[in-house]
């Protein structure tokens, strides 16, 4: 069968598998930014409780997936949610805090101390400092640690379809399973396109979110 | 929990064995990875290498899409099912992280350093052998620790292809749906990787300190 047979023949399903993925990744995502840069923001004034977080959050991403959804569908069996896309995002949400977090933490942390002193002197309150001042100045470092996280779920989320979360993993593992290597490519070539594309558009918005003052002067 | 302890204490001959096949893939993948990634590490620092460099990390970062268990699914392709394949699979992936922070490190030495070298009349190899390697020493160990954590990470997943490892016990529980089976294989799995890491990083932070007071 040629790539093109192939493509036409399973053309509805490979976009019903990219739906997936895109949803399963995206709820993940949104997930664990509204947990994570805020909690980065949280802890980029206090140093020990800074330490354990990133630890522990750094230790929890060292457990490999496929072994965390080994420990975790235990767990959620007792809420009858052991299988399919639930826990396939906890486990998601789990790897993506650190690099959110981490991401916040260092871009607030790397906020010049001038600006905060002018925006302090020019009369502002600490939550406009905060808004209008510090997170403007720490959105691309906060961005590439969203870049980072949806890399790393897209491809976690590959491994979800032996927990029965589908997307294009299934590809991979019917392919694996009947060692038709054409499924196979379909699969991991579906995945690392996206990846790349995601990849793309993050770097992107990552460039067009630096305030005007700063662009020009590249970032390590 | 008595499911889980008694179904342990039948089967601890062959977690070991599970944990020696895992242990065995990785370290013999690694093994080949870390001189293979510090050569190209050292290649790509290279003044000569300036051109191709760019094209050369861009093909390293896409590598890097692809998920580890596609890479060793497209293995079974070209090499069959063992462990064979699943060592090849994650050489190739454990080889980017080593490459790409050698030579991060390698770049990182200060000028200084090496024009005091050459002035003291040292030839390229001792240049890098005794002052460009010792200062990129931190970074090239964080890589091979990435590398380990990886590597550690889709041995599991090797199972699928044949390989054994502690995949065994966890996709044996997932297709049973035998919890303790899954715990069985997913908490050495862990705590092999939390003890790699925790190992590495001991080794990273101690020659960061050397690197300091020279």
């Amino acid at each position: 069968m040629s790539v093109m047979e192939f493509l036409r023949e399973y053309d509805q399903s490979l976009l019903i598998a990219l739906y997936e993925h895109l949803r399963l990744v995206g709820i993940a995502l949104l997930i664990a930014a509204m947990i994570g840069i805020p909690l980065g923001i949280r802890i980029a004034r206090r140093e020990r409780i800074a330490g354990a977080t990133l630890f522990l959050l750094s230790a929890i991403q060292t457990i490999p997936n496929i072994a965390l959804f080994g420990l975790m569908i235990p767990i959620l069996a007792m809420i009858n949610r052991g299988i399919g896309p639930f826990p396939a995002t906890v486990a998601m949400v789990l790897y993506a805090l650190l690099p959110l977090t981490r991401n916040s933490y260092v871009a607030i942390r790397e906020v010049p101390a001038s600006a905060l002193d002018a925006a302090r002197g020019m009369g502002m309150t600490e939550r406009q400092i905060l808004l209008r001042v510090a997170l403007p100045l720490a959105a691309p470092g906060i961005i590439a640690g969203v870049r980072i996280a949806a890399g790393m779920s897209i491809g976690v989320a590959a491994i979800a379809a032996y927990i029965g979360a589908g997307g294009l993993g299934l590809f991979i593992v019917r392919g694996i399973q009947t060692t038709w290597n054409m499924m196979t490519i379909a699969g991991a070539a579906g995945i690392a396109l996206l990846a790349l594309v995601v990849e793309l558009l993050l770097g992107w918005a990552e460039r067009a979110l630096r305030p005007r003052g700063m662009r020009g002067e590249e970032i390590r | 929990m008595s499911d889980f302890t008694g179904y342990i204490a039948e089967n601890i001959g062959m977690i070991g064995l599970r944990l020696a096949e895992h242990v065995g893939i990785v370290g013999l993948a690694l093994a080949i990875a870390a001189p293979v990634g510090l050569l190209a590490g050292i290649a790509l620092a290279d003044e000569r290498a300036r051109g191709v460099r760019g094209a050369i990390f861009y093909i390293l970062g896409l590598g890097q899409t692809v998920p580890s268990l596609a890479i060793l699914a497209l293995a079974v392709g070209v090499l069959g099912v063992g462990w064979v394949p699943a060592t090849v699979a994650l050489l190739l992936y454990a080889v980017i992280p080593i490459a790409r922070n050698s030579y991060t490190g390698l770049r990182a030495v200060p000028e200084p350093a090496v024009d005091a070298a050459r002035g003291m009349g040292m030839d390229r190899w001792g240049i890098l052998r005794q002052v460009e390697l010792p200062l990129a020493a931190p970074y090239i160990i964080a890589g091979l620790r990435t590398a380990t954590v990886f590597a550690i990470s889709a041995g599991a997943l090797a199972s699928l292809i044949g390989a054994g490892g502690l995949g065994d016990f966890i996709f044996t529980g997932i297709a049973l749906y035998k919890p303790e089976a899954m715990l069985a294989g997913a908490i050495p799995t862990a705590m092999l990787a939390l003890a790699a890491d925790w190992g590495l990083g001991r080794i990273e932070k101690r020659m960061g300190r050397w690197r300091r007071t020279t």
